[in-house]
């Protein structure tokens, strides 16, 4: 695989006569997480509909996985793209195990493959195995959070498109959650998109940074980078407000 | 009254209908006029006015019947008369009224029913006079109909009064009436208002004072107290008997006759006709009053009334070998059939239209307002209106019921299918899901409860109005609520409702169970 997991040129996207997103230019690396940064309504959840081919760019080109968005079989492509939304968006006439599995299921793999998948998943994401069979509703937040991530995870995809997945969860079990995700991201190999507005989160999470405001990108580098060249202006001002401590 | 045809309705319907026997004849002709539109327009449209069509030979001949009590004797006598010769029968009693009765006819879904030279007459054929047996059959013939030899009695209006006042006014005829003006003759509103009525009588007798008017359910116990001396009636009313009245003879003849006979499909097979024509000239008023009365006073039922009659004729007849529970048996199974028929497309078609229609804002509405449409159309009416597009029987009544359950079908899927949370729907798109997957596994699991929901409001809603199909021959569970109605015989009518309201509690405990298997309870429409 290159050493981009996905690449933006030039990529504008309007709703109407509004441009949410102008000239993104980006490259994302494969293997890791990366995370985007920004105010609510800066057009990040946009950039990740973007990837995944939910929405399509009114200016410029977007590669993801190699190349670029499909306008056919777009299904098949998105099966390679786990997806995870701030509260888990569990289906709720599905027990755990069916939430988890549905994908495989679709996807005809043999029952032992499942199982066999489906627990290993439980392990890494640290789910009780006696959760498989409970509906969400019988879960706390945590948990569907956890099982959210586990469904991402099932199909073994390149790649994770994370929607603010922990951003409303309890601070104890937000960063319980923050370094179980970690650790199963490095173990799966996967790359990661990981749209936050919370600087801290994204800090102890990704490796690499954008932050996005005015409808563009702000800043884009390695973590470490950013945090310690930060862009006067806005990132600057995010940073200390947000990291104060941190640096 | 439907026997006289389309006169002007007065009164609700049923209850307020004016006697026991008077409250059959009156409840038809409500129901009759509730159908009258439709079958109007039946009559207009072109097959039905032209030739009938071809009987089918190797069916069972279809007997129906008007909705009250002398109607329903007479057709059980055709029935038992054809049976007890070798015949297969099929019972369609109770139709809403004569333009129900002669449609149905007309199309070749009855083959006979027992009809009144009089409302041939003027209700369907539409002649102010009297026309002869010969030339009412002339004027049918071209129908493809052919009126067969009378029972034997008129069933006419006549004026009635009892022994007594008879004997010490010297009574006999509607003349004797004319010198005796201390009397007090009261006669129901109706009566006072017909041409056929007083007006017509005053005229023909030379009365030159008015009688006051009552309500006829009242008249018969006025007589018998002695409150009033003289009233109308009609000629067969069970009453006459019971009452031990004496009827005035019309000796100017001023009355219409309203003879008896049965009308039916000229294309019978003669063996057939041969066979109905046993009956002609065997009842007399009396007779029939006897019938009428056994039904209506004593415990008599009409099987076992006609069968007493073809026995006095020594033709043996078992006078109908269901009993009560076979009756219900047959009466329930008939109504779950038409419910369930008519329920399973409306839920596929329903929830199928739903689906399609369900993305598109103003389609959803439409279809919303479309079927609240239907709904709002009275249910009578809506069996009324399917006649001319599906004729008599069970075909109308399930399409009928099919329009009533796709409203609430129909709502229940849309409303559930548009509120599924979105995030859901973003989810299901995101992680690969084809538009028919996200359906099979998102949408409509999640909608299920809410459908199932509206499935078992259309259930109960058609298990309730299917008891209104009776009046247009489907059968069912209201057979013995109308024909409960027409002799104002409340076990009766009873026991097509009660079994009724267990069949709807029965459908609410099955599509409770329906939701248990399939849906987890969190997800369970709440009980109100």
């Amino acid at each position: 695989m290159s050493e981009h997991c996905a690449r933006f040129r030039d990529v504008g996207k309007r709703f109407d006569d509004l441009w949410v997103l102008r000239d993104v230019s980006l490259e994302l690396p494969a293997r890791h997480t990366s995370a985007i940064v920004g105010e609510s309504g800066c057009g990040k959840t946009t950039l990740l509909q973007l990837a995944n081919g939910v929405l399509r760019p009114d200016a410029g080109a977007i590669d993801v996985l190699g190349g670029p968005v499909p306008t056919t079989d777009v299904e098949t492509f998105r099966r390679r793209i786990g997806y995870a939304v701030q509260g888990a968006g569990l289906f709720p006439h599905l027990t755990v195990r069916a939430n988890v599995t549905l994908l495989a299921r679709l996807e005809g793999w043999p029952a032992e493959r499942i199982a066999e998948r489906f627990e290993e998943l439980l392990d890494e994401m640290g789910l009780a195995a006696g959760l498989a069979d409970q509906y969400p509703i019988q879960l706390s937040g945590g948990q569907q959070q956890r099982a959210g991530l586990c469904r991402a995870l099932m199909l073994k995809p390149d790649m994770l498109l994370l929607d603010e997945p922990f951003s409303a969860l309890d601070p104890i079990s937000r960063v319980e959650l923050c370094e179980q995700f970690a650790s199963a991201q490095r173990q799966e190999g996967v790359s990661a998109l990981l749209v936050t507005h919370d600087m801290r989160e994204a800090a102890q999470l990704a490796d690499y940074l954008v932050i996005l405001g005015e409808g563009g990108v702000l800043q884009a580098g390695a973590t470490t980078e950013v945090i310690a060249k930060p862009h006067p202006g806005y990132v600057e001002r995010l940073l200390n407000t947000q990291l104060g401590d941190l640096r | 009254m439907t026997r006289r045809g389309a006169a002007p309705q007065r009164g609700g319907w049923p209850t307020s209908a004016r006697s026991r026997a008077g409250a059959a004849r009156h409840g038809a002709r409500n129901a009759a006029t509730a159908l009258a539109f439709a079958a109007a327009i039946a009559a207009a449209s072109a097959p039905a006015a032209g030739e009938a069509a071809p009987a089918d030979a190797g069916k069972p001949i279809v007997v129906a019947s008007k909705n009250f009590n002398e109607g329903y004797i007479l057709a059980e006598l055709l029935a038992q008369l054809l049976e007890t010769g070798g015949f297969a029968v099929e019972r369609r009693f109770g139709l809403g009224g004569t333009l129900v009765c002669y449609e149905a006819l007309l199309a070749g879904e009855v083959d006979v029913y027992p009809e009144y030279t009089g409302t041939l007459a003027r209700a369907i054929l539409k002649r102010e006079d009297s026309p002869s047996a010969q030339a009412l059959n002339a004027a049918v013939a071209p129908s493809g109909l052919e009126l067969l030899g009378a029972f034997g009695y008129n069933n006419t209006y006549v004026l009635a009064t009892t022994r007594p006042v008879a004997r010490e006014h010297g009574l006999a005829t509607v003349s004797d009436l004319v010198p005796a003006r201390q009397l007090r003759v009261t006669v129901s509103h109706e009566f006072l208002e017909r041409g056929d009525g007083w007006p017509g009588l005053a005229r023909a007798y030379g009365f030159d004072w008015a009688p006051s008017g009552i309500e006829h359910g009242l008249a018969y116990q006025a007589l018998a107290d002695g409150a009033i001396d003289v009233t109308d009636a009609y000629s067969t009313d069970g009453e006459l008997l019971r009452y031990n009245l004496v009827m005035l003879r019309d000796d100017k003849g001023f009355f219409p006759e309203y003879l008896a006979a049965p009308l039916v499909r000229a294309d019978l097979p003669a063996a057939a006709k041969e066979r109905l024509r046993r009956l002609a000239g065997t009842l007399t008023e009396a007779n029939m009053q006897a019938l009428n009365a056994a039904v209506l006073f004593e415990d008599a039922n009409f099987a076992s009334a006609a069968a007493q009659h073809l026995r006095s004729l020594g033709i043996e007849s078992e006078g109908r070998g269901i009993g009560f529970w076979g009756v219900l048996g047959r009466n329930t199974l008939r109504h779950l059939e038409l419910t369930a028929v008519a329920l399973l497309p409306a839920v596929v078609i329903g929830v199928g239209v739903s689906i399609l229609v369900f993305r598109v804002a103003w389609l959803s509405r439409a279809l919303i307002y479309g079927a609240g449409l239907l709904q709002t159309i009275p249910s009578i009416a809506l069996l009324a209106f399917m006649i001319p597009l599906f004729g008599i029987g069970a075909a109308p009544a399930i399409v009928a019921l099919f329009l009533y359950s796709l409203l609430p079908i129909a709502r229940n899927t849309v409303t559930a299918l548009v509120t599924v949370d979105p995030v859901l729907l973003r989810v299901a798109k995101a992680m690969g899901l084809t538009r028919w997957q996200e359906l099979r596994h998102v949408l409509l699991p999640l909608a299920a409860p809410s459908v199932l929901a509206g499935a078992r409001t259309a259930a109960v809603i058609s298990i309730g109005t299917a008891t209104l199909a009776a009046f247009i021959g489907a059968g069912g569970l209201g057979d013995p609520i109308v024909t409960g109605l027409a002799l104002n015989n409340h076990a009766l009518i009873l026991q097509g409702a009660v079994p009724a309201a267990l069949l709807a509690i029965a459908a609410e405990f099955a599509f409770e169970g329906v939701e248990r298997a399939l849906t987890p309870q969190h997800l369970r429409v709440a009980r109100t």
